[in-house]
Protein backbone atom coordinates (compact mmCIF):
# COMPACT_ATOMS: atom_id res chain seq x y z
CA UNK A 1 0.00 0.00 0.00
CA UNK A 2 2.56 2.34 1.13
CA UNK A 3 4.99 1.11 -1.50
CA UNK A 4 2.16 1.96 -4.09
CA UNK A 5 1.24 5.53 -2.80
CA UNK A 6 4.87 6.29 -3.14
CA UNK A 7 5.25 5.45 -7.23
CA UNK A 8 2.05 6.85 -7.63
CA UNK A 9 3.61 10.10 -6.24
CA UNK A 10 7.20 9.26 -8.52
CA UNK A 11 4.64 9.37 -11.51
CA UNK A 12 3.40 12.25 -10.58
CA UNK A 13 6.14 14.13 -10.36
CA UNK A 14 7.84 12.57 -13.48
CA UNK A 15 4.27 14.11 -15.26
CA UNK A 16 4.61 17.78 -13.70
CA UNK A 17 7.84 17.82 -15.88
CA UNK A 18 5.46 17.05 -19.05
CA UNK A 19 3.62 19.77 -18.19
CA UNK A 20 2.66 22.20 -21.03
CA UNK A 21 -0.39 24.81 -20.04
CA UNK A 22 -1.95 26.93 -23.16
CA UNK A 23 -5.31 28.76 -23.09
CA UNK A 24 -8.42 27.31 -24.76
CA UNK A 25 -9.79 30.75 -25.81
CA UNK A 26 -10.28 33.31 -22.69
CA UNK A 27 -12.87 30.90 -20.69
CA UNK A 28 -10.36 27.31 -20.38
CA UNK A 29 -7.11 25.86 -20.27
CA UNK A 30 -5.87 23.01 -21.64
CA UNK A 31 -2.90 21.58 -19.16
CA UNK A 32 -1.26 18.99 -21.57
CA UNK A 33 1.07 16.32 -20.22
CA UNK A 34 2.52 15.12 -23.77
CA UNK A 35 0.78 14.76 -27.08
CA UNK A 36 0.88 10.78 -27.14
CA UNK A 37 -1.82 8.67 -25.28
CA UNK A 38 0.28 7.21 -22.83
CA UNK A 39 -2.07 4.88 -20.18
CA UNK A 40 -0.06 5.33 -17.34
CA UNK A 41 -0.56 9.45 -18.00
CA UNK A 42 -3.93 9.15 -18.41
CA UNK A 43 -4.38 7.40 -15.45
CA UNK A 44 -2.25 9.58 -13.24
CA UNK A 45 -4.42 12.63 -14.81
CA UNK A 46 -7.32 11.25 -13.93
CA UNK A 47 -6.47 11.71 -10.08
CA UNK A 48 -5.41 14.82 -10.70
CA UNK A 49 -8.92 15.79 -12.49
CA UNK A 50 -10.83 14.61 -9.35
CA UNK A 51 -8.22 16.58 -7.26
CA UNK A 52 -8.58 19.30 -9.14
CA UNK A 53 -12.34 18.88 -9.03
CA UNK A 54 -12.69 18.78 -5.30
CA UNK A 55 -11.33 22.01 -4.91
CA UNK A 56 -14.66 23.16 -5.88
CA UNK A 57 -13.19 26.66 -6.95
CA UNK A 58 -16.33 29.13 -7.60
CA UNK A 59 -15.18 30.37 -10.82
CA UNK A 60 -14.59 26.83 -12.30
CA UNK A 61 -17.21 25.34 -14.41
CA UNK A 62 -15.90 22.08 -15.81
CA UNK A 63 -12.84 20.02 -14.86
CA UNK A 64 -12.21 17.72 -18.44
CA UNK A 65 -9.66 15.11 -18.22
CA UNK A 66 -9.10 13.56 -22.20
CA UNK A 67 -6.64 11.16 -23.40
CA UNK A 68 -3.70 12.89 -22.41
CA UNK A 69 -4.68 16.39 -20.89
CA UNK A 70 -7.50 18.10 -18.79
CA UNK A 71 -9.55 20.90 -19.51
CA UNK A 72 -10.68 23.26 -17.27
CA UNK A 73 -13.31 25.52 -18.32
CA UNK A 74 -14.40 28.54 -16.64
CA UNK A 75 -16.69 31.41 -16.00
CA UNK A 76 -15.67 34.20 -18.10
CA UNK A 77 -16.98 36.76 -16.43
CA UNK A 78 -16.64 35.41 -12.66
CA UNK A 79 -15.81 38.07 -10.31
CA UNK A 80 -13.04 36.09 -8.48
CA UNK A 81 -11.52 35.48 -11.28
CA UNK A 82 -7.80 35.39 -11.74
CA UNK A 83 -6.21 38.46 -13.72
CA UNK A 84 -3.76 35.66 -15.07
CA UNK A 85 -5.42 32.47 -15.50
CA UNK A 86 -2.30 30.33 -16.74
CA UNK A 87 0.02 31.49 -13.98
CA UNK A 88 -3.09 30.79 -11.33
CA UNK A 89 -3.23 27.04 -12.92
CA UNK A 90 0.33 26.67 -13.16
CA UNK A 91 0.70 27.26 -9.63
CA UNK A 92 -2.86 25.32 -8.64
CA UNK A 93 -1.43 22.12 -10.67
CA UNK A 94 2.18 22.38 -8.72
CA UNK A 95 0.32 22.28 -5.51
CA UNK A 96 -2.29 20.30 -6.12
CA UNK A 97 0.89 17.45 -7.34
CA UNK A 98 2.64 18.65 -4.10
CA UNK A 99 -0.70 16.51 -2.12
CA UNK A 100 -0.67 14.38 -4.46
CA UNK A 101 -0.50 11.51 -1.68
CA UNK A 102 -3.37 12.61 0.14
CA UNK A 103 -5.56 11.86 -3.51
CA UNK A 104 -5.54 7.95 -4.25
CA UNK A 105 -7.06 7.15 -7.86
CA UNK A 106 -10.39 5.88 -6.89
CA UNK A 107 -11.91 4.92 -9.92
CA UNK A 108 -15.20 2.70 -9.70
CA UNK A 109 -15.28 -1.16 -11.09
CA UNK A 110 -18.23 -1.15 -13.93
CA UNK A 111 -18.96 -4.69 -15.33
CA UNK A 112 -20.84 -4.45 -18.75
CA UNK A 113 -22.81 -7.11 -20.17
CA UNK A 114 -21.70 -7.65 -23.98
CA UNK A 115 -23.20 -10.06 -26.40
CA UNK A 116 -20.44 -11.02 -29.35
CA UNK A 117 -23.02 -12.90 -31.32
CA UNK A 118 -22.32 -12.69 -35.18
CA UNK A 119 -26.03 -10.77 -35.29
CA UNK A 120 -24.18 -7.72 -33.11
CA UNK A 121 -20.99 -8.29 -34.04
CA UNK A 122 -21.34 -6.75 -37.56
CA UNK A 123 -17.02 -6.14 -38.02
CA UNK A 124 -15.74 -9.82 -36.49
CA UNK A 125 -15.43 -11.25 -39.52
CA UNK A 126 -13.16 -8.31 -41.43
CA UNK A 127 -10.89 -8.05 -37.01
CA UNK A 128 -10.45 -11.87 -37.56
CA UNK A 129 -8.72 -11.24 -41.08
CA UNK A 130 -7.13 -8.28 -40.05
CA UNK A 131 -5.60 -9.81 -36.74
CA UNK A 132 -5.72 -13.26 -37.76
CA UNK A 133 -7.50 -14.78 -35.07
CA UNK A 134 -10.46 -16.67 -34.59
CA UNK A 135 -14.07 -14.65 -33.03
CA UNK A 136 -13.53 -17.10 -29.96
CA UNK A 137 -9.79 -15.99 -29.78
CA UNK A 138 -11.10 -12.00 -29.95
CA UNK A 139 -13.93 -12.08 -28.01
CA UNK A 140 -11.67 -13.77 -25.29
CA UNK A 141 -9.28 -11.22 -25.33
CA UNK A 142 -11.47 -7.91 -25.41
CA UNK A 143 -12.83 -9.60 -22.15
CA UNK A 144 -9.57 -10.03 -20.18
CA UNK A 145 -7.77 -7.19 -21.22
CA UNK A 146 -7.93 -4.66 -18.14
CA UNK A 147 -9.70 -2.05 -19.55
CA UNK A 148 -10.12 1.88 -18.06
CA UNK A 149 -12.12 4.91 -19.72
CA UNK A 150 -9.55 7.08 -20.55
CA UNK A 151 -12.21 10.03 -21.64
CA UNK A 152 -15.80 10.41 -22.09
CA UNK A 153 -16.85 12.71 -25.12
CA UNK A 154 -18.84 12.55 -28.37
CA UNK A 155 -21.40 12.30 -27.10
CA UNK A 156 -23.31 12.40 -23.53
CA UNK A 157 -21.75 9.17 -21.72
CA UNK A 158 -19.48 7.67 -24.97
CA UNK A 159 -16.09 6.38 -23.17
CA UNK A 160 -12.91 6.12 -24.70
CA UNK A 161 -11.71 2.75 -23.03
CA UNK A 162 -7.56 2.27 -22.98
CA UNK A 163 -5.77 -1.22 -22.01
CA UNK A 164 -7.18 -3.37 -25.46
CA UNK A 165 -4.88 -6.34 -25.96
CA UNK A 166 -2.34 -4.87 -28.30
CA UNK A 167 -2.93 -8.11 -30.58
CA UNK A 168 -6.70 -6.26 -31.02
CA UNK A 169 -5.38 -3.04 -32.58
CA UNK A 170 -7.16 -2.66 -35.77
CA UNK A 171 -7.53 1.17 -37.48
CA UNK A 172 -10.69 2.61 -37.90
CA UNK A 173 -12.35 1.40 -41.32
CA UNK A 174 -11.89 3.36 -43.96
CA UNK A 175 -15.12 4.04 -44.63
CA UNK A 176 -17.44 4.92 -41.51
CA UNK A 177 -20.31 3.32 -41.40
CA UNK A 178 -23.72 5.20 -41.18
CA UNK A 179 -25.68 3.76 -38.68
CA UNK A 180 -23.90 2.35 -35.63
CA UNK A 181 -26.65 0.89 -33.27
CA UNK A 182 -27.42 2.17 -29.86
CA UNK A 183 -25.50 -0.11 -27.49
CA UNK A 184 -22.55 -1.10 -30.08
CA UNK A 185 -19.43 -1.93 -28.59
CA UNK A 186 -16.49 -1.21 -30.86
CA UNK A 187 -13.17 -1.02 -31.51
CA UNK A 188 -10.24 1.08 -33.26
CA UNK A 189 -6.19 1.84 -32.31
CA UNK A 190 -6.32 -0.32 -29.19
CA UNK A 191 -9.50 1.18 -27.57
CA UNK A 192 -12.83 0.47 -27.16
CA UNK A 193 -15.99 2.73 -27.20
CA UNK A 194 -19.48 1.99 -26.57
CA UNK A 195 -22.02 3.68 -28.35
CA UNK A 196 -24.93 5.76 -26.01
CA UNK A 197 -26.57 6.46 -29.30
CA UNK A 198 -27.29 5.48 -32.65
CA UNK A 199 -24.78 7.87 -34.48
CA UNK A 200 -22.41 7.15 -37.68
CA UNK A 201 -19.31 5.60 -36.60
CA UNK A 202 -15.37 4.18 -38.51
CA UNK A 203 -14.94 1.98 -35.59
CA UNK A 204 -15.44 -2.01 -35.60
CA UNK A 205 -17.81 -3.47 -33.91
CA UNK A 206 -17.50 -6.38 -32.12
CA UNK A 207 -20.84 -6.78 -30.26
CA UNK A 208 -23.62 -5.01 -28.29
CA UNK A 209 -24.35 -3.91 -24.85
CA UNK A 210 -28.02 -4.47 -23.57
CA UNK A 211 -27.57 -1.41 -20.97
CA UNK A 212 -28.55 2.19 -21.48
CA UNK A 213 -24.86 3.88 -21.61
CA UNK A 214 -26.75 6.90 -20.84
CA UNK A 215 -30.03 7.64 -19.13
CA UNK A 216 -30.48 11.46 -17.72
CA UNK A 217 -33.11 10.53 -16.00
CA UNK A 218 -31.11 7.55 -13.81
CA UNK A 219 -28.55 8.07 -11.43
CA UNK A 220 -26.14 8.40 -12.05
CA UNK A 221 -27.13 9.46 -15.80
CA UNK A 222 -23.87 7.85 -17.08
CA UNK A 223 -22.64 4.73 -16.90
CA UNK A 224 -19.29 4.87 -17.44
CA UNK A 225 -17.36 8.12 -15.83
CA UNK A 226 -13.76 8.57 -16.67
CA UNK A 227 -11.08 7.13 -14.42
CA UNK A 228 -14.02 3.67 -14.18
CA UNK A 229 -11.79 0.33 -14.40
CA UNK A 230 -14.07 -1.59 -16.84
CA UNK A 231 -14.80 -5.03 -17.16
CA UNK A 232 -16.68 -6.78 -20.13
CA UNK A 233 -18.69 -9.58 -19.11
CA UNK A 234 -20.00 -12.14 -22.77
CA UNK A 235 -23.45 -13.33 -22.80
CA UNK A 236 -25.94 -14.89 -24.69
CA UNK A 237 -28.50 -13.82 -27.13
CA UNK A 238 -31.29 -15.31 -24.86
CA UNK A 239 -29.34 -12.99 -21.72
CA UNK A 240 -29.11 -9.98 -24.18
CA UNK A 241 -32.94 -9.97 -24.53
CA UNK A 242 -33.45 -10.37 -20.70
CA UNK A 243 -31.45 -7.24 -20.13
CA UNK A 244 -33.16 -5.20 -22.71
CA UNK B 1 -50.60 30.04 -14.96
CA UNK B 2 -49.28 28.67 -18.79
CA UNK B 3 -48.30 29.95 -22.34
CA UNK B 4 -49.61 27.85 -25.06
CA UNK B 5 -47.82 28.02 -28.46
CA UNK B 6 -50.17 28.66 -31.39
CA UNK B 7 -47.62 28.49 -33.77
CA UNK B 8 -43.91 26.73 -32.66
CA UNK B 9 -41.87 29.07 -35.33
CA UNK B 10 -39.00 27.75 -36.94
CA UNK B 11 -36.99 26.79 -33.80
CA UNK B 12 -37.75 27.89 -30.36
CA UNK B 13 -36.55 26.33 -27.57
CA UNK B 14 -36.35 26.34 -23.38
CA UNK B 15 -33.20 27.43 -22.02
CA UNK B 16 -31.43 28.61 -18.93
CA UNK B 17 -28.39 29.87 -18.56
CA UNK B 18 -26.80 26.43 -18.80
CA UNK B 19 -26.35 23.03 -18.01
CA UNK B 20 -22.48 23.37 -15.64
CA UNK B 21 -20.04 20.44 -14.54
CA UNK B 22 -20.55 17.46 -16.62
CA UNK B 23 -18.76 17.79 -19.11
CA UNK B 24 -16.06 15.65 -18.12
CA UNK B 25 -19.22 13.08 -18.66
CA UNK B 26 -19.80 14.03 -22.33
CA UNK B 27 -22.66 17.02 -21.34
CA UNK B 28 -22.15 20.28 -22.74
CA UNK B 29 -23.43 23.37 -21.12
CA UNK B 30 -26.09 24.27 -23.74
CA UNK B 31 -27.52 27.46 -22.84
CA UNK B 32 -28.36 30.35 -24.81
CA UNK B 33 -26.70 31.24 -28.10
CA UNK B 34 -26.79 34.86 -26.60
CA UNK B 35 -26.32 34.89 -23.03
CA UNK B 36 -26.17 38.68 -22.83
CA UNK B 37 -29.64 38.81 -24.26
CA UNK B 38 -31.07 36.42 -22.09
CA UNK B 39 -29.53 37.68 -18.94
CA UNK B 40 -30.94 41.14 -20.30
CA UNK B 41 -34.90 39.72 -20.32
CA UNK B 42 -34.60 37.98 -17.17
CA UNK B 43 -33.60 41.10 -15.60
CA UNK B 44 -36.15 43.44 -17.16
CA UNK B 45 -39.06 40.69 -15.74
CA UNK B 46 -37.19 41.15 -12.29
CA UNK B 47 -36.12 37.30 -12.52
CA UNK B 48 -32.92 35.77 -11.02
CA UNK B 49 -29.98 34.46 -13.37
CA UNK B 50 -31.17 31.19 -13.41
CA UNK B 51 -34.86 31.57 -14.80
CA UNK B 52 -35.66 29.42 -17.81
CA UNK B 53 -36.78 31.48 -20.96
CA UNK B 54 -37.78 30.82 -24.59
CA UNK B 55 -35.23 31.05 -27.63
CA UNK B 56 -36.53 32.03 -30.65
CA UNK B 57 -34.87 31.47 -33.74
CA UNK B 58 -35.07 33.36 -36.76
CA UNK B 59 -38.73 33.07 -37.28
CA UNK B 60 -40.95 33.47 -34.40
CA UNK B 61 -43.64 31.90 -32.71
CA UNK B 62 -47.23 32.49 -31.96
CA UNK B 63 -48.04 31.92 -28.32
CA UNK B 64 -50.99 32.62 -26.29
CA UNK B 65 -50.85 33.83 -22.42
CA UNK B 66 -53.55 32.25 -20.55
CA UNK B 67 -52.41 34.30 -17.34
CA UNK B 68 -51.81 37.70 -17.35
CA UNK B 69 -47.96 38.07 -18.06
CA UNK B 70 -44.98 40.55 -17.03
CA UNK B 71 -42.57 39.27 -20.63
CA UNK B 72 -39.76 41.02 -21.94
CA UNK B 73 -38.63 40.09 -25.52
CA UNK B 74 -34.69 41.03 -26.11
CA UNK B 75 -31.89 40.08 -28.57
CA UNK B 76 -33.01 39.76 -32.48
CA UNK B 77 -35.48 42.32 -33.83
CA UNK B 78 -38.40 40.77 -34.67
CA UNK B 79 -41.40 41.38 -36.51
CA UNK B 80 -43.53 40.70 -33.31
CA UNK B 81 -47.23 41.85 -32.72
CA UNK B 82 -49.45 41.47 -29.62
CA UNK B 83 -53.04 43.06 -28.69
CA UNK B 84 -53.20 44.47 -32.02
CA UNK B 85 -50.34 46.79 -31.80
CA UNK B 86 -46.48 46.33 -32.41
CA UNK B 87 -45.33 44.99 -29.44
CA UNK B 88 -42.39 46.83 -27.42
CA UNK B 89 -39.24 45.26 -27.37
CA UNK B 90 -36.42 44.98 -24.61
CA UNK B 91 -38.59 46.91 -21.85
CA UNK B 92 -40.98 45.12 -19.44
CA UNK B 93 -44.24 44.50 -21.32
CA UNK B 94 -47.98 43.30 -19.06
CA UNK B 95 -49.44 41.17 -21.27
CA UNK B 96 -53.16 40.38 -20.10
CA UNK B 97 -54.82 37.40 -19.93
CA UNK B 98 -55.79 35.81 -23.52
CA UNK B 99 -53.27 37.67 -25.46
CA UNK B 100 -51.81 36.38 -28.45
CA UNK B 101 -48.26 37.33 -28.90
CA UNK B 102 -47.07 36.99 -32.92
CA UNK B 103 -43.40 37.06 -33.53
CA UNK B 104 -42.60 36.85 -37.58
CA UNK B 105 -39.32 37.57 -39.39
CA UNK B 106 -36.13 38.81 -37.64
CA UNK B 107 -35.39 41.81 -39.27
CA UNK B 108 -32.07 42.13 -37.06
CA UNK B 109 -30.15 39.76 -35.53
CA UNK B 110 -31.49 36.02 -35.37
CA UNK B 111 -32.14 35.10 -31.61
CA UNK B 112 -34.97 36.11 -29.72
CA UNK B 113 -35.43 35.52 -26.07
CA UNK B 114 -38.95 36.14 -24.34
CA UNK B 115 -38.60 35.50 -20.64
CA UNK B 116 -41.94 36.04 -18.48
CA UNK B 117 -41.59 36.72 -15.01
CA UNK B 118 -41.19 33.51 -12.51
CA UNK B 119 -39.60 31.65 -15.92
CA UNK B 120 -40.87 28.64 -16.91
CA UNK B 121 -41.64 25.66 -14.83
CA UNK B 122 -40.23 22.91 -15.86
CA UNK B 123 -38.55 20.38 -14.64
CA UNK B 124 -34.48 20.83 -14.87
CA UNK B 125 -32.72 17.82 -16.17
CA UNK B 126 -29.27 17.29 -14.54
CA UNK B 127 -29.37 20.71 -13.05
CA UNK B 128 -30.67 22.82 -15.45
CA UNK B 129 -34.46 23.20 -17.57
CA UNK B 130 -32.28 23.84 -21.27
CA UNK B 131 -33.27 21.96 -24.12
CA UNK B 132 -30.27 19.76 -25.32
CA UNK B 133 -31.76 18.99 -28.72
CA UNK B 134 -28.78 16.76 -30.10
CA UNK B 135 -29.43 13.80 -27.20
CA UNK B 136 -33.14 14.66 -26.57
CA UNK B 137 -33.05 15.72 -23.11
CA UNK B 138 -33.61 19.09 -20.87
CA UNK B 139 -36.49 21.62 -22.01
CA UNK B 140 -40.03 20.27 -23.30
CA UNK B 141 -39.32 16.73 -23.69
CA UNK B 142 -35.69 17.46 -25.38
CA UNK B 143 -37.33 18.93 -28.37
CA UNK B 144 -38.15 22.15 -29.94
CA UNK B 145 -41.85 23.14 -28.92
CA UNK B 146 -44.56 22.40 -30.83
CA UNK B 147 -47.97 23.48 -31.86
CA UNK B 148 -50.35 23.05 -29.04
CA UNK B 149 -47.52 22.59 -26.21
CA UNK B 150 -48.74 24.29 -23.02
CA UNK B 151 -45.21 25.36 -20.77
CA UNK B 152 -46.50 26.22 -17.24
CA UNK B 153 -45.11 28.81 -15.43
CA UNK B 154 -43.32 29.22 -11.92
CA UNK B 155 -45.97 31.37 -9.62
CA UNK B 156 -43.71 32.65 -7.68
CA UNK B 157 -42.21 35.47 -8.28
CA UNK B 158 -39.51 38.10 -6.91
CA UNK B 159 -40.69 40.95 -5.29
CA UNK B 160 -39.48 42.78 -7.94
CA UNK B 161 -41.80 41.25 -10.65
CA UNK B 162 -44.55 42.00 -8.05
CA UNK B 163 -43.49 45.97 -8.14
CA UNK B 164 -43.22 45.81 -11.91
CA UNK B 165 -45.94 44.14 -12.72
CA UNK B 166 -48.37 46.32 -9.59
CA UNK B 167 -47.04 49.32 -11.68
CA UNK B 168 -47.73 48.66 -15.11
CA UNK B 169 -51.28 47.22 -14.07
CA UNK B 170 -52.10 50.41 -12.28
CA UNK B 171 -50.99 52.34 -15.38
CA UNK B 172 -53.90 54.30 -17.17
CA UNK B 173 -54.16 53.40 -20.99
CA UNK B 174 -56.87 52.49 -23.52
CA UNK B 175 -54.26 50.03 -24.91
CA UNK B 176 -54.11 46.28 -23.59
CA UNK B 177 -50.12 46.57 -24.13
CA UNK B 178 -48.87 48.23 -20.92
CA UNK B 179 -45.26 48.86 -21.41
CA UNK B 180 -42.89 51.64 -19.62
CA UNK B 181 -41.09 54.58 -22.10
CA UNK B 182 -37.62 53.13 -21.84
CA UNK B 183 -35.91 50.57 -22.81
CA UNK B 184 -32.67 49.01 -22.12
CA UNK B 185 -29.72 48.41 -24.93
CA UNK B 186 -29.28 45.93 -27.41
CA UNK B 187 -25.79 45.02 -26.60
CA UNK B 188 -25.38 42.05 -29.59
CA UNK B 189 -27.12 42.69 -32.48
CA UNK B 190 -24.99 43.31 -35.92
CA UNK B 191 -24.56 46.76 -36.58
CA UNK B 192 -23.73 46.32 -40.12
CA UNK B 193 -22.00 43.39 -41.86
CA UNK B 194 -19.41 41.88 -42.15
CA UNK B 195 -19.05 41.78 -38.06
CA UNK B 196 -15.80 41.90 -36.64
CA UNK B 197 -15.42 38.96 -33.89
CA UNK B 198 -12.15 38.95 -32.27
CA UNK B 199 -10.65 35.49 -32.35
CA UNK B 200 -6.67 34.18 -30.42
CA UNK B 201 -4.96 31.80 -32.45
CA UNK B 202 -5.51 28.68 -31.49
CA UNK B 203 -3.71 25.32 -30.34
CA UNK B 204 -2.99 24.12 -33.87
CA UNK B 205 -2.57 27.42 -35.68
CA UNK B 206 0.71 26.77 -36.62
CA UNK B 207 -0.66 23.62 -38.34
CA UNK B 208 -2.17 25.38 -40.91
CA UNK B 209 0.08 26.61 -44.60
CA UNK B 210 1.01 30.57 -44.59
CA UNK B 211 -1.91 31.60 -46.87
CA UNK B 212 -4.47 29.53 -44.50
CA UNK B 213 -3.17 31.18 -41.31
CA UNK B 214 -3.20 34.42 -42.99
CA UNK B 215 -6.28 34.02 -45.22
CA UNK B 216 -8.51 32.92 -41.83
CA UNK B 217 -7.82 36.70 -40.39
CA UNK B 218 -8.07 38.49 -43.87
CA UNK B 219 -11.22 36.74 -45.22
CA UNK B 220 -14.25 37.58 -45.49
CA UNK B 221 -16.85 34.61 -44.20
CA UNK B 222 -20.19 33.39 -44.98
CA UNK B 223 -22.73 31.56 -42.19
CA UNK B 224 -24.12 28.78 -44.14
CA UNK B 225 -27.62 27.43 -43.81
CA UNK B 226 -26.20 24.11 -42.42
CA UNK B 227 -25.22 25.97 -39.07
CA UNK B 228 -27.15 25.40 -35.79
CA UNK B 229 -26.72 25.65 -32.22
CA UNK B 230 -24.07 22.96 -32.60
CA UNK B 231 -21.90 25.22 -34.74
CA UNK B 232 -21.51 27.82 -37.41
CA UNK B 233 -20.08 26.62 -40.37
CA UNK B 234 -17.81 28.92 -42.16
CA UNK B 235 -17.69 29.46 -45.99
CA UNK B 236 -14.97 30.87 -47.82
CA UNK B 237 -10.98 30.21 -48.40
CA UNK B 238 -10.45 26.78 -48.02
CA UNK B 239 -7.67 26.88 -45.17
CA UNK B 240 -5.19 24.05 -46.24
CA UNK B 241 -2.73 22.35 -43.66
CA UNK B 242 1.39 22.63 -43.79
CA UNK B 243 1.48 19.13 -42.69
CA UNK B 244 -0.70 15.84 -42.36
CA UNK B 245 -1.62 13.92 -39.91
CA UNK B 246 -4.10 12.96 -37.21
CA UNK B 247 -4.25 15.20 -34.03
CA UNK B 248 -5.67 13.23 -30.95
CA UNK B 249 -9.29 13.76 -29.52
CA UNK B 250 -9.11 16.76 -27.09
CA UNK B 251 -11.50 18.98 -25.46
CA UNK B 252 -13.30 21.84 -27.24
CA UNK B 253 -15.27 24.61 -26.20
CA UNK B 254 -17.68 27.37 -26.86
CA UNK B 255 -16.38 29.57 -29.82
CA UNK B 256 -13.53 27.00 -30.50
CA UNK B 257 -12.80 27.11 -34.58
CA UNK B 258 -12.03 23.67 -35.63
CA UNK B 259 -11.24 22.76 -39.36
CA UNK B 260 -12.34 19.24 -40.73
CA UNK B 261 -10.69 18.02 -43.50
CA UNK B 262 -12.32 20.05 -46.11
CA UNK B 263 -10.73 22.90 -44.72
CA UNK B 264 -13.88 24.95 -44.17
CA UNK B 265 -14.17 25.87 -40.44
CA UNK B 266 -17.10 25.31 -38.14
CA UNK B 267 -17.21 27.84 -34.72
CA UNK B 268 -18.44 25.66 -31.79
CA UNK B 269 -21.81 27.25 -30.54
CA UNK B 270 -24.12 26.63 -27.40
CA UNK B 271 -24.63 22.39 -28.32
CA UNK B 272 -21.14 21.63 -29.51
CA UNK B 273 -19.51 18.29 -28.36
CA UNK B 274 -17.48 18.35 -25.97
CA UNK B 275 -14.35 16.63 -27.58
CA UNK B 276 -12.96 16.92 -30.85
CA UNK B 277 -10.41 15.45 -33.39
CA UNK B 278 -9.84 18.37 -35.79
CA UNK B 279 -7.30 20.92 -35.78
CA UNK B 280 -8.59 24.18 -33.77
CA UNK B 281 -7.25 27.16 -35.80
CA UNK B 282 -8.74 30.17 -33.80
CA UNK B 283 -10.50 30.60 -29.97
CA UNK B 284 -13.06 33.25 -30.47
CA UNK B 285 -13.12 35.91 -27.56
CA UNK B 286 -15.79 34.62 -25.18
CA UNK B 287 -17.08 38.19 -24.93
CA UNK B 288 -17.94 37.98 -28.83
CA UNK B 289 -19.37 34.67 -28.98
CA UNK B 290 -22.84 36.32 -28.33
CA UNK B 291 -23.00 38.97 -31.03
CA UNK B 292 -21.51 35.92 -33.71
CA UNK B 293 -24.08 33.94 -31.96
CA UNK B 294 -26.81 37.03 -33.76
CA UNK B 295 -25.59 36.60 -37.43
CA UNK B 296 -28.33 35.12 -39.13
CA UNK B 297 -27.20 32.21 -41.57
CA UNK B 298 -26.01 33.94 -44.73
CA UNK B 299 -24.31 36.90 -42.59
CA UNK B 300 -21.01 37.61 -42.74
CA UNK B 301 -18.11 38.01 -40.65
CA UNK B 302 -14.48 39.02 -40.28
CA UNK B 303 -12.02 37.84 -37.93
CA UNK B 304 -9.72 40.32 -35.62
CA UNK B 305 -6.76 38.92 -34.26
CA UNK B 306 -6.26 39.38 -30.30
CA UNK B 307 -4.39 38.64 -27.65
CA UNK B 308 -5.90 36.37 -24.16
CA UNK B 309 -5.20 39.87 -22.87
CA UNK B 310 -7.67 41.90 -25.35
CA UNK B 311 -9.91 39.43 -24.90
CA UNK B 312 -9.66 39.69 -21.14
CA UNK B 313 -10.61 43.46 -21.42
CA UNK B 314 -13.67 42.98 -24.16
CA UNK B 315 -14.78 41.19 -21.40
CA UNK B 316 -14.37 43.62 -18.06
CA UNK B 317 -16.02 46.01 -21.10
CA UNK B 318 -19.07 44.15 -21.84
CA UNK B 319 -19.13 43.09 -18.37
CA UNK B 320 -19.59 46.90 -17.60
CA UNK B 321 -22.39 47.70 -20.05
CA UNK B 322 -24.23 45.08 -18.50
CA UNK B 323 -23.80 46.23 -15.39
CA UNK B 324 -24.39 49.51 -16.20
CA UNK B 325 -27.85 48.42 -18.23
CA UNK B 326 -28.98 46.91 -15.16
CA UNK B 327 -28.65 49.42 -12.95
CA UNK B 328 -30.54 51.26 -14.86
CA UNK B 329 -33.05 49.11 -15.57
CA UNK B 330 -33.74 48.84 -11.83
CA UNK B 331 -34.13 52.69 -11.15
CA UNK B 332 -37.71 52.54 -11.16
CA UNK B 333 -37.71 49.73 -8.86
CA UNK B 334 -35.28 51.15 -6.31
CA UNK B 335 -36.84 54.66 -6.57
Amino acid sequence: MHDRRRRAQGDLKKLLKTLRLSPLGDAAVYAEFGDKLDLETNRSLQALAIALRARALPWIRDVVPALCGIAVHFDPFHPELPASVLEYFQALLEETFKSASKFEHSGRSVDVPVCYDPVFALDMEEIAGQTRLSAAQIQKLHVTSKHFVLMVGFSPGQPYIGGLDAKLSVPRRATPRTVMPAGSVAIANAQTAVYPYETPGGWSIIGRTPLRVFDPAREPASLFAPGDRVQFVPITRAEFEGLQ
Amino acid sequence: MSLRIVRPGLLTTVQDRGRFGLQHLGIVSCGPMDPVALELANSLVGNGAEAAVLEITVLGPEIEFETDALVALCGAEMEARAAGAPMPTNRPVLLEKGTVLSARRATLGSRAYLAVAGGIAIAPVLGSRSTYLPAKFGGLQGRALRAGDRLPLIDKVSSMSLSRYESLKGKKTFSRLRSVSWSAPALTLPAREPIVIHAMEGRHHAMFDAAARRAFFEATWKVTPDSNRMGFRLAGPVLARAEAGEILSEPTCLGTVQVPSNGLPIALMADHQTTGGYPKIAEIAAADVPRLAQLAPGGSVQFARCTLEQAGELRRVLRQRMDAARRALAWDYLR
